[in-house]
């Protein structure tokens, strides 16, 4: 589903945050991108996604060239992709509801269908009864979980999130890992990236350690 | 298909939820892309009347033809059929007792006529040429000067010149105008949703982020632009009209003071059409020229 091979990332000023990583991931994986601050944890998720291109090095996604990919193209790809950002990037200025309305009107859902959608997105992260509540007025945990009922609205296959449990307590942060292993259960790819070492060794998941830029592991 | 119909009516929900959402600032707006409507289609308006004020006016585009005082009947009867042989247009004779009465019939003229010790006034052709070119119209009275019994030809050439001259330059001033507002129109919208754009800043990144082509970005925006420009046409037209409905009875006063009958004009349909299209055409086009600046910065 995913295959990287040889891929680099060097940002303008030298700094080298990926070198030469190479890693395939299948339908249907739960993995765990671990490593120390800096490591480049961040960097790979965003070259999956396709939000930052490598310098070297080449990545598939659904068999499709990321590299070769035009720019009016890389929408669609991103389709495939349920983001979850390491700040959220929650929209302050509607309630949850319409946030997680936000990637199906993308696509052009029909309001009613996408509104039983997303309800259906809040329900699994338990926030269906928050729904009209303006995510600044939701916890910290509680807007993590907004965010991957974003995320996920669409039902897309790749699940991607970044540090989803970095201000969290442990209470919360294990609330959060149950839903990714919820969605992966039900045979969502799924892909975090974490520098909490309590997740690596969980059953049925993959570790990807990275150390400064290179695969460890 | 459907979803294609249903972004764009979202997206049109949007850009209206938008122009709600800040009353003051649509309002201002508007009238400053209604204002700018305004001048231009007022300046056009203007031409429209005095041209037809001119054509209506009698001595523009006529040949008055004025026999010699000795002409009797045959040279008149020749005359004639030399008009009909030149297959000149429109004519009419105005025998010399016909011109004096209608002379004593102007106001102030009639004790000056009465006074005379006889008719001064020869007799005389007025033609409407099919042709009013004015070359056409110059090269036909020479032609007339030359015939026997001709005293004079009046030909208001000069002056028919002149006023063709006027217009187009009345008509050029005007398309200038409207050219210079409607690049101002277009910066005006640029403006407006450029400012639009910072506001939904973050939404625009998250949108991005998670699919959202550039259209789907665009279109809220270029909706917005087109409904602005199509109002401020909207406002346009209503201000032309009053414009108008207040000059009417003073414009219907002044011709009433030189004895004519004229009606000021309001606009047509066509051209109150022509200024809901320009509006609304103008603000899609600064809509665009903005979100996608934005865009390329963003990249």
């Amino acid at each position: 589903m995913i295959a990287c091979s040889g891929v680099g990332k060097r940002y303008p000023g030298g700094l080298t945050a990926l070198e030469n990583v190479s890693c395939e991931i299948g339908a249907g994986e739960l993995v765990f991108v671990t490593g120390h601050s800096g490591a480049g944890k961040s960097t790979l998720v965003k070259l999956i996604a396709a939000i930052e291109r490598p310098t070297s090095g080449s990545i598939v996604v659904n068999g499709q060239n990321l590299a070769a990919l035009r720019g009016s193209a890389l929408p669609y790809l991103r389709r495939n992709f349920g983001l979850v950002f390491q700040d959220q990037k929650l929209l302050f200025d509607r309630n949850a509801l319409e946030n997680v309305l936000l990637p199906l009107a993308i696509i052009g859902t029909p309001i009613g269908e996408a509104t039983r959608r997303a309800q259906a997105a809040l329900d699994k992260v338990g926030l269906l009864d928050r729904a009209k509540a303006n995510p600044i007025a939701l916890s910290g945990g509680e807007q993590q979980r907004l965010a991957i009922a974003r995320a996920v609205a669409n039902r897309p296959a790749i699940l991607l999130a970044d540090e989803p449990t970095a201000n969290l307590d442990s209470g919360s942060a294990a609330g959060i890992l149950d839903i990714f292993r919820a969605f992966h259960q039900v045979g969502v790819t799924v892909i975090i990236a974490t520098h909490d070492p309590q997740w690596s060794g969980l059953q049925h998941a993959r570790e990807l350690r990275l150390a400064h830029g290179t695969l460890a592991a | 298909m459907s979803a294609w119909l249903n972004q764009h009516l979202m997206a049109l929900r949007d850009a209206l939820r938008r122009l709600a959402a800040t009353p003051l600032n649509t309002a201002l707006s508007l009238f400053v892309i209604g204002v700018a409507l305004t001048l231009p289609a007022a300046g056009w308006q203007v031409i429209d009347n005095v041209q037809r004020i001119a054509s209506s006016a009698s001595g523009v585009q006529q040949i008055s033809l004025f026999m010699a005082l000795n002409a009797e009947r045959k040279d008149v009867a020749e005359i004639e059929s030399r008009l009909k042989l030149a297959a000149a247009g429109r004519w009419h004779f105005v025998p010399r007792d016909t011109a004096l009465k209608r002379l004593q019939g102007t106001a102030g003229m009639a004790d000056l006529v009465t006074s005379l010790p006889k008719n001064p006034l020869p007799d005389a052709f007025v033609i409407e040429p099919l042709d009013t070119s004015p070359e056409a119209m110059a090269k036909m009275a020479k032609d007339m000067a030359d015939w026997p019994k001709v005293a004079h030809v009046q030909l208001d050439a000069a002056w028919v010149k002149r006023f063709d001259a006027l217009l187009r330059i009345a008509r050029l001033a005007v398309s200038l105008l409207a050219a210079v507002f409607a690049v101002a129109l277009v910066v005006v919208t640029f403006n407006t949703i450029r400012l639009q754009i910072l506001a939904h800043s973050a939404e625009i990144e998250v949108a991005r982020l998670i699919g959202a082509t550039d259209g789907w970005i665009r279109r809220p925006f270029a909706y917005f632009g087109a409904i602005q420009g199509l109002l401020g046409g909207f406002l346009a037209v209503l201000l032309v009209l009053l414009a108008s409905h207040l000059m009417a009875s003073p414009v219907a006063e002044l011709a009433e003071l030189y004895g004519a009958t004229f009606t000021l004009q309001g606009p047509s349909a066509g051209l109150a059409a022509a200024l809901v299209a320009a509006g609304a055409g103008l603000g899609w086009l600064g809509a665009l020229l903005s979100v996608n600046l934005s865009l390329r910065h963003a990249d």
